[in-house]
């Protein structure tokens, strides 16, 4: 292992800003994080970045290392540095920048608070009881430690800003893990097709690849619910009845 | 002096951890204004560290398990310094709490017969973690904090506290700034709950987030509160401790619940050794090997592997292998569950799986770990009354890590989920009674110009100090001198270096400006950390005994005078006063739990 590393940060905010370059020492097992980190103690202390526990499970330091969306904590530094023994590190492209590696994700706050919470029929006997054959595939979507990763390299939200008009995988995760409680008696369908947009995400599972709980994003989530929704809007048979009735929904 | 905005709330909680989420339901339910201030993003507390699970009776494994035992198993493991009437109310509520939270939408592992299933853990005698694999905290934050969002409170996300605002007696406001611009922020309330968590950043090796700087603790202390027990630090057993990017890192205990076993170098079980077998617990624990396998598949007959004592006997017993030469190549010890077979492992404990595999190159399927005791929780804080949660200083309630009372001289595992739901909850309450009984008043310009002063001094101070440096020598001081095993010798000299530092501190400089700058953000906190691990240590020279997490080498022993006394420690000018108060006699009902020998080797 290389004795020294060059990170290459971008510094700026909302003005703009440029990379610059820093030689850190290395040690065993270290990440990006702890580079970074190690920098502030040493030659810049003002180099803004987000972290908390530093053990992959809170999902603050979120980057882009070498253009790929990264959890600096979990990335080690001998797997990113190029044969010269760099390695660049940038904020989140998707969310507007505070400064350096900050990024403004107030966004996902918000739309957080549209979706409706569990709710259960006052009829259901307390307390619950359901399989854990029932509850496995939620939980795989609560593995979610909200890193929003998944949300800086969706196409929809990255490239095309269409944050008016889809939720991002992140929410259409918790959708999933709100549609598919065996308990929850709310109809998401409506929402789902309309204000989440579940019909914008176009399967390319960029998502599914740089999630860091290894969450079947699209596999498991999305594809469920796009076909949810088709079944009440695009099955011919239910259309038909609709326009007999005159009603909209099913 | 500078413009800055000032907020309103009935009731202002600091920290959003699960103590401070809960705490908010209850303000929000009950129809007042609630303001929630998080250092971080939402959802990011420590909470989210939380591995094993919330302890509480619900007795789905088909054992006698009840309330009773919850709170002598709780008791014992505190080693008596616990307020009987706190653990009463939690041991009693915890059950409740935790099917509330499912109700909100958390989603817990299952029994076959569709209830929660409750996994083993060190001292509790019945298996009572409720758990959601080995990552229960996140569950337990998230589903709060929708529960939380769903209730329409204003979050104040990034903003750290710096100072609390009295008139007279009383707490009636907040100061502080918002990290992304710098500027300054105040508060008016009627009341405020602290929830700020606990003070492991002051230890060089620790489990503990960035955030744990003692917070909230300080903000209490300086505002005339009394703190309690802040000797007792816990240690927690099973720290990775390779590579050195990750020393410090949390193994959860459910490795040991799910049949995870401790070796030495020599290949021992050293955790059978009678030795480190202490006389509450003989009797009680698997004395062969043999019996401790047949217990992983027959709960009922046969008695739990001593690897599942309480977290401060198998920290010393670590220590001790470490210390005779018995530890392992990087110097801790091993743990292993690789015979209980990949599959196993990833669906029980996936998240350890994972942490290995991606920071140690271990695949814990088929390698043991190498674990050594990492910091891990301060069951020492702020003194808090146990139906309301109230403070000794009118207005202030504290509830979770930052608060004292519940978890005596040492935690049990799972105890702490169940800790900041209940109290959380009756915090919450306390504050909210209090809050429609009390006015709002005005903030004292003079209080807010002095911290202002404090906060910008690091600008314009001439100093060359650097507050990541002070952090630094702080850790390893505290390292050294205040660890596991403790000393007359170690502990003066630790606070000789405190003291040191705390000089060296008013020095501090720092560049850039105040737009996010985590130098600054630091040279802040590092005065919190200072004063919190100077009450630590002396607290720690005063109780001249070995209780739970107070380990003195010097005073080897238990003292009945001690089990009988907790530590408060006040501010008065610049100086810390100690002073003892009697731990509150349990009343008979509770009394008669126990058998009288127990009572009487407290």
């Amino acid at each position: 292992m290389r004795r020294t590393i060059t990170l290459k940060i971008y510094r700026g905010d909302a003005n703009g800003g440029e990379e610059k370059s820093y030689e850190v020492e290395t040690f065993p097992g270290m990440v990006v994080l702890d580079a970074v980190r190690q920098i502030q103690e040493r030659q810049d202390s003002s180099i803004a970045v987000r972290w908390n526990c530093k053990a992959a499970k809170c999902g603050s330091c979120s980057a882009e290392i070498n253009g790929l969306p990264r959890l600096m904590c979990k990335s080690r530094v001998e797997d990113y540095a190029d044969e010269n023994g760099v390695i660049r590190v940038h904020p989140l492209k998707t969310f507007p920048l505070i400064k350096d590696l900050v990024t403004d994700v107030s966004w996902n706050y918000e739309k957080a608070k549209q979706i409706p919470p569990l709710t259960v029929s006052p009829d259901t006997p307390r307390p619950f009881r359901m399989q854990q054959m029932d509850v496995e595939r939620l939980q795989q979507f609560r593995m979610c430690i909200e890193c929003f990763l998944c949300q800086d390299v969706c196409h929809v939200l990255r490239d095309h800003n269409r944050k008016d008009g889809y939720f991002g995988p992140r929410f259409m995760v918790k959708i999933a893990s709100l549609d598919m409680h065996p308990l929850d008696i709310v109809d998401r369908r409506v929402q789902l097709r309309n204000e989440a947009g579940v019909g914008y995400c176009n399967i390319t599972k960029c998502c599914e690849e740089v999630c860091p709980e290894h969450i079947h994003i699209t596999d498991d989530a999305i594809i469920p619910l796009k076909e949810r929704v088709a079944d009440v809007y695009f099955d011919p048979v239910r259309a038909l009845l609709r326009r007999l009735r005159g009603k909209k929904g099913a | 002096m500078e413009s800055f905005e000032t907020f309103e709330h009935d009731v202002l909680v600091i920290g959003a951890g699960g103590a401070g989420l809960r705490a908010a339901i209850s303000v929000l339910e009950a129809g007042l204004s609630c303001g929630i201030v998080c250092k971080s993003l939402l959802g990011k507390a420590h909470t989210v560290m939380a591995e094993g699970g919330a302890a509480a009776a619900l007795g789905n494994m088909g054992e006698p398990d009840s309330w009773e035992v919850h709170f002598r198993d709780t008791m014992i493991g505190g080693q008596f310094l616990a307020n009987p009437r706190t653990v009463e109310i939690f041991a009693k509520e915890a059950p409740e709490r935790v099917l509330e939270l499912e109700q909100y939408g958390a989603v817990f592992d299952r029994t076959p017969e569709g209830l929660i299933s409750e996994r083993p853990f060190g001292g509790h005698t019945y298996r009572r973690l409720n758990h959601v694999g080995d990552r229960t905290g996140l569950e337990l934050i998230r589903t709060l904090q929708d529960k939380v969002v769903s209730l329409n409170p204003t979050v104040y996300m990034e903003t750290t506290i710096t100072r609390l605002i009295k008139e007279g007696d009383r707490v009636v406001g907040a100061f502080g700034y918002r990290r992304g611009s710098g500027r300054f922020v105040a508060f008016r309330a009627k009341a405020v709950v602290l929830a700020t968590g606990g003070w492991g950043r002051m230890y060089k090796y620790t489990s503990n987030s960035w955030e744990s700087t003692g917070d909230g603790a300080m903000l209490a202390y300086e505002a005339g509160a009394a703190l309690q027990d802040m000797e007792m630090v816990q240690f927690h057993p099973t720290g990775m401790i390779w590579p050195p990017g990750v020393r410090g890192l949390l193994v959860t205990e459910g490795v040991r619940g799910d049949g995870g076993v401790l070796r030495n170098n020599r290949g021992e079980r050293f955790m059978f050794n009678p030795e480190y077998m202490p006389d509450n617990y003989k009797g009680k624990f698997a004395e062969t090997e043999e019996e401790a396998a047949k217990w992983l598949d027959d709960k009922k007959n046969y008695r739990r592997p001593p690897e599942l004592l309480p977290r401060d006997v198998v920290s010393r017993a670590i220590y001790k292998e470490v210390l005779a030469g018995r530890g392992s190549e990087h110097g801790g010890v091993y743990l292993d569950i690789t015979h209980r077979g990949a599959d196993f492992i990833k669906r029980r404990l996936p998240s350890m799986y994972e942490q290995f595999m991606a920071l140690g190159e271990v695949d814990i399927t088929k390698q043991p770990m190498e674990v050594y005791p990492t910091i891990h929780y301060t069951m020492g804080g702020i003194r808090a009354e146990p139906e309301t949660c109230a403070t000794t200083v009118p207005g202030l309630f504290a509830a979770g890590e930052c608060a004292a009372g519940l978890h005596g001289a040492n935690r049990l595992g799972g105890n702490s989920l169940t800790d900041i739901l209940v109290f959380g909850k009756r915090a919450g309450e306390g504050a909210a009674a209090y809050a429609k009984t009390a006015s709002f008043a005005p903030l004292d310009q003079a209080q807010i110009e002095a911290e202002a002063a404090v906060l910008l001094d690091p600008f314009i101070n001439p100093g060359r100090e650097s507050p990541y440096e002070i952090t630094r020598e702080l850790q390893e001081a505290m390292q050294e001198g205040a660890m596991i095993a403790r000393t007359e010798e170690g502990l003066t000299a630790c606070l000789q270096k405190v003291l040191e530092l705390q000089e060296r501190a008013r020095n501090i400089h720092v560049e850039g400006d105040r737009h996010y700058n985590p130098g600054w953000h630091t040279a802040r906190d590092i005065r919190f950390m200072l004063k919190t691990s100077e009450i630590i240590v002396r607290c720690a020279l005063e109780r001249k005994e070995s209780r739970g997490a107070q380990w003195r080498l010097d005073y080897p022993n238990k003292d009945p005078e001690w089990a009988r006394k907790n530590i408060l420690a006040f501010k008065e000018g610049d100086a810390v006063r100690l002073e003892t108060a009697p731990v509150p006699e349990m009343p008979e009902h509770l009394a008669a739990l126990f058998d009288e020998e127990t009572l009487r080797k407290r």
